[in-house]
């Protein structure tokens, strides 16, 4: 039977809704489910793992070298607990995507990235090609199973359970080469582009800094979320980190809104999951218009003003 | 202080990829081939690093058969002193990867590896994270960033969230984002200049790597497609439509 370990995700206070989806992803392999929380005062969030459904325990590992998430402390935690695990599992998030090659590399193997689909415990469907192709991966029996799990392709597993949660001393040491300065949060009050219900994105036909507010302010009298495409942020219209594709973020909002969007295949990969896309974009022969399930032709600066009306 | 970068070989970014009917592959035939966009960003770091004065030599590795020369040329062409081809035939997995620069790290013995984030063919993102690991040293991925303080470096990363900065000590594995910087145009004559610089031809083999094979790729699929929308006549239309459909 496998045995699945979870490196959960947080910001020193909540548990970030990506480990949720790993739970579903690991249910999907099957087997027992731990999660390894490591961290410093983390009890509200080893607490927050514990109630996920199907969670066998929680190992809560509390030492100051692991308070900030590097990658090189946190892969050398979770390889020192990695014994008896059969499938060691990560979210495919920037955290995720950093940390769990570094574990898969001091374990042996390669990883298997962005997993979408389980087949088995040993076969996986994942994209490549931004998507453009999708490819079942078979890992060799016997091998330790690294993934990251792509959090668009999962719902996150429902919270009515009660774990145990095993405080463990860490098994690691600090390495004195890698040092955390600081962090910079963008995004303020608005929903978390990664976990919102609805997202409004807007792009390159924005032309200015100043015309984006446009977005801000209907992604506001939605709630939703707001992204970008790739041209939008090279642009600097917005910050780097609202960027939604192949090379950004994966998303799969319920409703998501594409606004003056050509539609780039790098950045259609970002959305493919959503549950319905709209686009507004003037010209009436945007490949966005191709993946749209309600397209309107149309002037962004005439239609943003009448949506917002419209929604009152 | 040596700088090496990472080279691939990759379908061009521009290229609309597709599945083989059987299910093997991707067409790649007669299919335009480039530089992995983010090792150009890469190389172009270490270029500015070494015109600053702050490195003597830039150095491109790549993995792979005879026609990889070819990116390894336009790496010459953009300014890297030289190349090195690790010569194989497979297609090598990060890990192995990983391990073949590892020798190459022992021989050069560099200050910085710099590398892209991911390849934009398999889209893996794994092979800067190994080879810090293999290596025992830093690794900074996703950099935006990158300050250099002698011995020490300050990056800033590109994470879901905002910014991270560390520090790190050298040597170390940096991995590289979209926003680093914006790579130079390659002009006729460094073309010509870049035919006269040393390129190096090693096999996989005489390095001793190991290649792991523990993953393997197996049927190919195009994606699903999303079934064919409605187009509306005005934003009226749009909202009801929304409406009808109970997303707002």
């Amino acid at each position: 039977m496998s045995k699945i370990l979870i490196i959960a995700e947080h910001d020193g206070q909540a548990l970030n809704i990506s480990t949720a989806k790993c739970v579903s992803c690991a249910k999907a392999i099957g087997g027992e489910i731990d999660i390894a929380v490591f961290g410093s005062g983390i009890d509200a969030v080893a607490a927050q793992a514990a109630a996920i459904d199907s969670v066998n325990q929680v190992i809560a590992v509390n030492a100051e070298h692991l308070a900030a998430p590097l990658a090189v402390n946190w892969a050398a935690e979770a390889i020192s607990m990695a014994e008896g695990y059969s499938h060691l599992l990560g979210p495919s998030t920037t955290l995720g995507k950093d940390l769990m090659p570094r574990i898969a590399a001091l374990a042996g193997v390669n990883q298997v990235s962005d997993i979408m689909e389980v087949n088995g415990p040993n076969s996986f469907k994942r994209p490549i090609y931004a998507g453009n192709a999708l490819v079942d991966v078979e890992t060799a029996a016997g091998a330790t199973v690294v993934g990251t799990v792509r959090t668009a392709s999962w719902k996150a597993a429902e919270s009515s359970g009660g774990a145990s949660v095993d405080q463990r001393e860490a098994g690691s040491s600090p390495a004195s080469h890698t040092r955390f300065v600081g962090m910079e949060v963008e995004g303020g009050e608005r929903p978390d582009l990664q976990s919102a219900a609805r997202v409004v994105s807007g792009g390159r036909a924005l032309a200015s800094e100043e015309n984006f507010e446009l977005i801000y302010q209907l992604a506001d009298k939605l709630g939703a979320g707001v992204g970008a495409s790739r041209a939008a942020v090279d642009a600097g219209y917005c910050p780097n980190d609202m960027q939604v594709g192949q090379t950004g973020k994966i998303i799969s909002p319920d409703l998501y809104i594409a606004i003056g969007i050509s539609g780039a295949i790098q950045h259609v990969t970002g959305i493919k999951d959503a549950g319905t896309i709209v686009a507004i974009n003037k010209d009436s022969e945007a490949p966005i218009f191709e993946i749209a399930d309600i397209g309107l032709a149309g002037d962004l600066f005439k239609v943003i003003p009448e949506l917002e009306s419209l929604l009152g | 202080m040596k700088i090496l970068v990472g080279i691939k070989r990759v379908v061009d970014y521009n290229v609309r990829v597709r599945v083989l009917p059987d299910g093997s592959g991707v067409d790649t035939d007669g299919v335009k081939m480039s530089v992995n966009p983010f090792d150009e960003i890469a190389l172009e770091e270490a270029l500015r690093i070494r015109e600053a004065g702050n490195a003597e030599e830039v150095i491109v590795v790549s993995v792979g058969g005879d026609e990889c020369q070819q990116q390894l040329r336009t790496g010459l062409a953009m300014g890297a002193d030289r190349a090195i081809q690790i010569q194989t035939s497979e297609s090598l997995q990060p890990l192995s990867l990983a391990r073949a620069f590892l020798k190459v790290i022992e021989r050069e013995q560099p200050g910085l590896v710099i590398l892209g984030k991911q390849a934009i063919d398999d889209d893996n993102s794994q092979t800067a994270q190994m080879l810090a690991a293999l290596w025992d040293r830093p690794q900074a991925t996703f950099a935006s960033k990158l300050v250099l303080n002698g011995d020490s470096a300050a990056v800033t990363r590109e994470i879901d969230a905002g910014m991270e900065t560390i520090e790190i000590d050298l040597p170390a594995v940096i991995s590289v984002d979209l926003r680093l910087n914006e790579p130079r145009f390659v002009k006729l004559p460094d073309i010509m200049k870049a035919k006269r610089k040393p390129l190096d031809v090693i096999s996989l083999d005489d390095l001793g790597v190991t290649v792991e094979g523990n993953v393997s790729v197996g049927h190919h699929a195009p994606p699903p497609q999303r079934e064919k929308g409605i187009m509306v006549d005005d934003t009226a239309q749009l909202v009801q439509e929304l409406k009808n459909r109970g997303l707002i």
